[in-house]
């Protein structure tokens, strides 16, 4: 069914910049969609000339896990630029470019006579341009120039079908960005699809280095928060700004984003309500927040109901008093965000099984970031070796700290005084 | 729709892009990737790992693969791809600016791991006889090729050795000791003694009931050779069977006993116990149940939670796979009176003394 696309491609030139595509996308219920992918140069005669296309309407997948090409079906042929060095960037798929005029991209030794894209369809170029038939005999250099390959599919579900045919991909692929768990989600998929590296991407890349990221952790960063490259320069600017101004030193800032790679994602009021929030809670001085936010800045990025939770059931569940809860979180802020259950069974076992009172807990809070079952299976050795002793007035004192984090032939050597061996038959009885 | 060009305009052969597959293969089949594809064919078989108590069988199950799964995508990554493809190109040696086409390979990104994942992304473990949470013990666990054969393990209906642990002077609900407790009870009339007395008491019942649910006719020659020798055993569905049990230890209100049992969940041990209580005029919980031995996996076979990683799975299935293989066949052939009875179910009574052994000391086939 042939007709004449002439309203969509105007239409689709509305569609500009990919902040503006972002944006919509993130505006739409639906989870995957997508306009026209192009793919075309545009020639006239005696060349080859294309005829009107057949537009296909923008297909949306329910599902959601469909990168959707609306496609146009030309009876495409590419000249083959012969100066161009033969490399796998040829056929570039930037879909963000798609909408601009193909000029941008020819090389310069194409005719001055190649028509953009508005006169093309212009309805008087119509009129002067009669179709070429697949028929039509054409000699034997515009023959060998004629490069007439299996189209690209207009959707899949995967990135590896586009990385050889798109140059943001694959500059992305050489930096680390890990394009396996990006294809999860379509809407970045997409975006990814439509930004220009060169226009886009660079910027982001050249603020993060001047942030202080390592080439080598950019990887990383970008395949954790890739909806970096819809956020605006001026607002990550602005963030950062902030975060100075509080006296975060630029070497923190790097550390901070690097651990927490949605942290300039959040505008500066989230930022500032949750400074403000642990500072109150936990009753500490600033600079032992910015010290706690600079080891953890998760808790930036976190939700805060979990934080709440937990210190309700330090102070009374656990019975911890307000300075001892400090003292722990100080040295493991880890603790804010744990399994509250986890915290609970850890804490009985220790208390109530091993009999182990708060100040003695309080001084070693390396016993709540460990597994419970190293916890029970360390005591349990110990207590029937006759070794369990973990009051420290008495001899042969054994910290909680040092049981619960050095490796098991320490443990046994110098806790236990027994060989590993013992330590696995005595596991095989429990 | 667009014809292909190539061929209808070149008199010779046709233009062909060699595009790579763009079908996703994200199985577990083995790539050709250095550790992966020889990682998973010693990946073949039977092993056993210690449960240790609190722990679901399931998350158990779980944590082996991932842990299998970690090692078998360490390996190095295959060999970066290449695509063929027709380029243009000036003719070398030529005067003017002819163009041909030539075929060259360039670089593909398409099989680098950063777009194409990981290479196992799931791996079938199974398990054989389950333990519950409370539980712990030998647990049989098969995969790859090794899953059929726990199937067969199923089917030749080996029996199980337990250690149970019992306190006298409680009764609970669920016959644990955090359970709701129900009763409690005195127990210094409780010796060693009436202990034995019921538990010969017991063997002897279920010994009857090992018969009846085996479909055997005693009245035939072979029949009465097997019951004399007491390898029968039902090689059908039935209740739990005990086929020996013993004390270990008595140190009131503690006592040990060794179970040798089949067809059993670890509840109806509990219960057994509770039951024991009864017939002793008290009460009785049961604090562990300990599996020591699952057909032909012994205690010294299973894998403990520090050993649960691709490497030491692999030594454990190439060092039971030949037991693994004689067991088996051994159990499912049929038993002629001529040839030796098959192991599993002998009771240890008539052959050894009671006296007071180790818990490990006793490997029952």
């Amino acid at each position: 069914m042939l007709f004449c696309s002439l309203g969509r491609a105007t239409l689709r030139k509305m569609a500009l910049s990919a902040q503006q595509i972002s944006r919509w996308l993130n505006s739409s219920k639906l989870s995957s969609f997508m306009t026209a992918l192009q793919l075309r140069r545009r020639f006239q005669r005696p060349e080859t000339t294309l005829s009107c296309g057949v537009f296909a309407q923008p297909r949306v997948s329910s599902e959601g896990c469909f990168l959707q090409w609306g496609f146009r079906t030309y009876r495409t042929s590419s000249l083959w630029n012969s100066s161009k060095s033969a490399d796998s960037s040829r056929q570039e798929i930037n879909c963000a470019q798609s909408t601009l005029l193909p000029s941008v991209n020819e090389p310069s030794q194409r005719t001055p006579k190649i028509p953009s894209l508005d006169s093309e369809l212009s309805l008087e170029g119509l009129d002067d341009v009669p179709p070429l038939s697949p028929l039509q005999p054409i000699s034997d250099d515009e023959a060998v120039q004629i490069i007439a390959g299996p189209p690209l599919p207009p959707s899949s579900v995967t990135l590896r079908d586009y990385v050889d045919h798109s140059e943001t991909l694959r500059k992305l692929v050489l930096l680390g960005v890990d394009l396996s768990k990006i294809e999860k989600h379509p809407d970045a998929a997409n975006l990814l699809l439509r930004l220009d590296f060169e226009r886009d991407i660079k910027q982001m890349l050249l603020f993060l280095k001047d942030l202080g990221i390592e080439d080598t952790q950019l990887g990383p960063l970008l395949t954790k928060n890739y909806a970096i490259f819809s956020e605006d320069l001026e607002n990550l600017k602005t963030r950062v700004a902030y975060l100075q101004s509080k006296n975060f030193s630029k070497v923190d800032i790097a550390q901070m984003v690097r651990n927490a790679p949605f942290l300039l994602s959040f505008s500066v009021e989230r930022l500032d309500n949750r400074l403000g929030f642990f500072q109150k809670e936990l009753e500490l001085s600033v600079k032992k927040t910015r010290d706690l936010v600079i080891r953890l800045p998760r808790l930036l990025t976190g939700s805060l109901e979990p934080v709440k939770e937990n210190m309700k059931v330090f102070r009374l569940e656990l019975g911890f008093q307000q300075n001892e809860i400090q003292h722990m979180i100080t040295k493991i802020p880890k603790m804010l965000t744990a399994n509250k259950r986890k915290l609970t069974e850890t804490f009985d076992y220790v208390h109530n099984v091993m009999c182990v009172p708060h100040r003695v807990v309080v001084r070693s809070p390396q016993v709540f970031n460990t597994r419970l079952f190293k916890v029970k299976e360390r005591h349990l050795f110990l207590a029937y070796l006759g070794r369990a002793q973990y009051d420290p007035t008495k001899p042969n004192y054994i910290s909680l700290d040092n049981l619960v984090s050095v490796p098991d032939g320490i443990f046994c050597e110098a806790m236990a005084k027994a060989s590993v061996r013992d330590f696995e038959k005595f596991l095989k009885t429990l | 729709m667009a014809a292909p060009i190539g061929s209808t305009i070149f008199g010779g052969g046709t233009i062909q892009h060699f595009r790579p597959s763009s079908a996703v293969q994200r199985t577990e089949a083995a790539r050709a990737s250095g550790m992966g594809s020889a990682g998973l064919a010693r990946l073949q078989g039977l092993f056993a790992v210690y449960k240790p108590p609190g722990l679901k069988w399931k998350h158990l199950r779980d944590t082996v693969e991932l842990q299998l799964l970690k090692g078998l995508n360490a390996g190095k990554p295959p060999a970066p791809q290449q695509r063929v493809r027709f380029l243009l190109g000036p003719v070398e040696g030529s005067e003017e600016k002819e163009l041909t086409l030539t075929a060259t390979r360039v670089p593909s990104l398409i099989d680098h791991p950063l777009v194409r994942g990981l290479a196992f992304t799931s791996l079938k473990v199974g398990v054989g006889h389950r333990l519950d949470s409370q539980a712990s013990g030998v647990l049989v666990l098969g995969v790859g090729h090794g899953r059929g054969l726990l199937t067969d393990m199923y089917n030749a209906h080996l029996t199980k050795n337990y250690t149970v642990r019992g306190v006298l002077g409680k009764a609970t609900d669920d016959f644990c000791e955090d359970g709701r407790l129900v009763e409690k009870t005195t127990y210094d009339h409780v010796t060693r003694e009436k202990l034995n007395r019921i538990l010969a008491v017991i063997q002897g019942s279920h010994q009857k009931a090992l018969v009846t649910y085996s479909n055997l006719d005693l009245q035939t020659q072979e029949a009465y050779e097997m019951a004399v020798s007491g390898v029968i055993r039902p090689m059908n569905k039935s209740p739990m069977l005990i086929t020996g049990i013993r004390c270990l230890q008595f140190a009131p209100p503690e006592f040990l006993l060794e179970v040798q049992c089949m067809h059993e969940t670890q509840k109806q041990l509990r219960r057994l116990v509770h039951e024991i209580g009864l017939e002793l005029k008290s009460t009785a919980v049961c604090t562990q149940v300990r599996r020591t031995r699952d057909g032909f996996f012994t205690l010294d076979d299973a894998l403990l939670r520090t050993q649960w990683d691709l490497p030491s799975i692999q030594d454990a299935i190439q060092a039971a796979a030949p037991r693994v293989a004689a067991e088996l066949k051994k159990s499912l052939r049929p038993w002629l009176g001529t040839q030796e009875p098959p192991g599993p179910g002998q009771p240890w009574d008539s052959e050894r003394p009671r006296s007071a052994l180790g818990p490990e000391s006793h490997v029952g086939h």
